[in-house]
């Protein structure tokens, strides 16, 4: 597990951070926005690990590409190791998207299907100028390694459709490991993969953040397999973070609404499952073209206030140190 | 609970082996199993065990490349695996037991109205026409928990949960005693599982239909199991009720899948299972988990019989 965020320096700072998707009408015209991300801001320090939970459309791949430099944001500030996102083209911004390593979530779909796990971890090392071919395979005999891919040269001349699924997912963390990155967002990085393979690829995911002193954000739905892996939980609802906390506080003392219904929603494996009903709540998240008014949960919050919740929106509020939470039960 | 003195699905000895270049695949080897009114039996298994093969074996939905297709399949006493292509087509597949595939929510079609596509089934085996079928439509619709207004809209205007529902509909709209779910909520969000789960729930205590649920989720499926069937590399290797499987499981793979899976309110670690299953063209003699198992012995080298206990089978040389 990670240090704690309050020692390390601060690696990647977001502050009041907007993507907005424009819609336009039959090509041209314009007709509103998607607001995708909408004000989120967080900070993440050297070699601390975070797991942002939120359900498909709450926005938490939009901030996932915004962060790989990928989307431009719309409004706000995303800080990485001391470069200013807003202000790069060209090389600069090839060099900020070099420091941070991607892994995504489909490793089958993740891996050109025609090229060979040798050239698909040359190809990023080429791109990045390391001329030397000794070098090059020396660095891809190192990360094939760290990732126990063993023995190395019979899994180098093999195409992805010849490997499992749990080694398809580690050549695409090989590949992310390949420039030494700082950062590693990983999205949904074993919603992919067979029960029994998920905890060896977080397992191996753990232990090489510990070894190189990696900072991760770890992009999820399961929050189950949060507490083995990070050490703050973000949950995101609908464009916003509406509830940050350490892990073990956020899992012990959950305080928005909306984290209690995901947990409630989580299942262990118990034959009483069968005998009784889940709550959820009812309707579906928000559209982020027209979300509603206030709080963009309240349509859905059995402990709505009337008056408070669907005219204004909340602000973040911290009932205890180091956990925030965008809810107005929460008031002082 | 409804006890009928009849099982409802019986199965005997089913195979289903293909035929491919590299040679045959066993994926579905000699499976037995049988299913009362009114239960859900879930299939646990890892992808390519062969558990969406042994529904397609139920259904005899079958590709081309097929090597042995033997055994017997009791619907409701009536040995359907006899049945000419014709009958099995009529008095079988929806009207017997229907199928929900995996990813049925993007398999409608997108150029039809959702209520339109949930009564063809029925127009075409309840020889319908389409005023009743309708009235059978929104019937459904109400127990999936679909409104009326989505009677008229198409796949791309609902969400992927609404969706599932509609193609749960359509997969109960003939009333037939069984269906057959392959990975319901695996595309799904949390809370939208859960309310897929409730769906199933409710329709299983209002309708009385029995369920067969193959999923890979070990958390979500006990949900919704009264018995508990578990798949490796082509042959079921334990079986018995939820409550006595789920707090402790028998075979080794068993107990070993289940402590992989991690927990929201325990704090042990999971575990994980080294190795990979075998080839299914390539088996092993004798025990097909041999080679992963921790408790391994000399007799492993033999193939074990299904040995049963108190209700319980498990195919393993510890439990002799």
């Amino acid at each position: 597990m990670s240090a704690s965020h309050t020692q390390q320096p601060t690696l990647l700072a977001i502050s009041n951070l907007h993507v907005w998707y424009e819609l336009r009408r039959f090509g041209f015209g314009h007709a509103g926005y998607v607001k995708a991300v909408d004000g989120v801001s967080f900070q993440l320090s050297e070699g601390e690990t975070v797991a942002v939970v939120g359900e498909s459309g709450c926005g938490k791949s939009s901030l996932m590409k915004t962060i790989l430099g990928l989307n431009i944001p719309t409004s706000g500030e995303v800080i990485f190791d001391g470069v200013n996102l807003s202000g790069l083209k060209g090389n600069g911004l090839r060099d900020y998207r070099f420091k941070i390593g991607y892994v995504q979530q489909d490793p089958y779909g993740a891996l050109p299907p025609f090229m060979n796990v040798q050239k698909i971890l040359e190809e990023p090392l080429i791109i990045s100028g390391v001329k030397s071919r000794e070098e090059r395979l020396a660095r891809i005999h190192k990360v094939m390694s760290e990732v126990k891919m063993h023995p190395v040269d019979d899994f180098l001349s093999k195409f992805p459709h010849m490997l499992s699924g749990g080694q398809q997912q580690r050549i695409v963390i090989a590949r992310a490991m390949l420039r030494e990155p700082k950062l590693i967002v990983a999205d949904e990085p074993v919603s992919m993969l067979d029960a029994s393979v998920r905890v060896e690829i977080l397992k191996l995911m753990s232990a090489l953040q510990e070894a190189h002193g990696l900072s991760v954000i770890y992009i999820t739905h399961d929050l189950s397999t949060v507490k083995y892996f990070s050490a703050r939980i973000f949950v995101m609802y609908a464009g916003n973070l509406i509830e940050k906390a350490e892990t073990r506080r956020l899992l012990e003392n959950p305080l928005h609404p909306y984290t209690l219904a995901l947990l409630a929603a989580t299942s262990d494996p118990d034959a009483r499952n069968a005998e009784t009903f889940k709550e959820v709540p009812p309707g579906e998240p928000p559209s982020l073209v027209n979300p509603p008014k206030g709080c963009r949960f309240h349509p859905r919050c059995a402990k709505a206030i009337a008056g408070l919740c669907d005219e204004k929106e909340p602000t973040e509020f911290q009932p205890e140190p180091n956990h925030f939470v965008a809810c107005w039960l929460y008031q002082p | 609970m409804i006890q009928s003195p009849q099982k409802l699905l019986q199965i005997e000895n089913l195979v289903l082996h293909f035929k491919t270049s590299q040679g045959v695949v066993q994926a579905v080897d000699s499976v037995d199993f049988d299913l009362d009114t009114n239960r859900a039996v879930v299939i646990l298994g890892e992808s390519g065990c062969g558990k969406s093969s042994l529904a397609r074996a139920m259904l005899r939905l079958l590709p081309r490349n097929v090597d042995t297709y033997t055994g017997r399949v009791y619907l409701q006493g009536e040995d359907v695996m006899s049945y000419g292509e014709e009958e099995f087509r009529q008095n079988v597949r929806w009207v017997g037991m229907s199928l929900v595939p995996q990813a049925a929510m993007n398999a409608l079609n997108p150029v039809i109205r959702v209520g339109d596509q949930v009564a063809e089934p029925a127009m075409i085996h309840l020889g319908i026409n389409k005023q009743e079928a309708m009235v059978l439509v929104r019937r459904m619709f109400q127990h999936v928990g679909v409104s009326d207004d989505f009677i008229s809209r198409y796949p791309f205007e609902l969400s992927g949960g609404m969706r599932q529902r509609v193609a749960l509909a359509m997969a109960l709209v003939t009333s037939p005693g069984l269906i057959i779910l392959d990975e319901p909520t695996s595309a799904l969000d949390l809370l939208t599982q859960a309310n897929i789960m409730n769906v199933l729930k409710r329709i299983k205590h209002e309708l009385g239909t029995s369920f067969i649920l193959i999923t890979h989720d070990i958390a979500t499926s006990s949900e919704l199991a009264d018995e508990v069937a578990v798949m490796y590399a082509g042959q079921i290797v334990e079986t018995g009720q939820a409550r006595d499987f789920f707090p402790a499981p028998l075979h080794p793979y068993a107990q070993m899948l289940m402590a992989s899976v991690p927990r929201l309110r325990s704090e042990s670690a999971p575990m994980f299972i080294t190795g990979q299953p075998p080839s299914l063209i390539d088996l092993p003699k004798g025990c097909r988990f041999a080679a992963r198992c921790p408790f391994r012995f000399e007799k492993c080298d033999e193939e074990p019989q299904m040995f049963g206990k108190n209700g319980r089978s498990v195919k393993c040389w510890l439990y002799k």
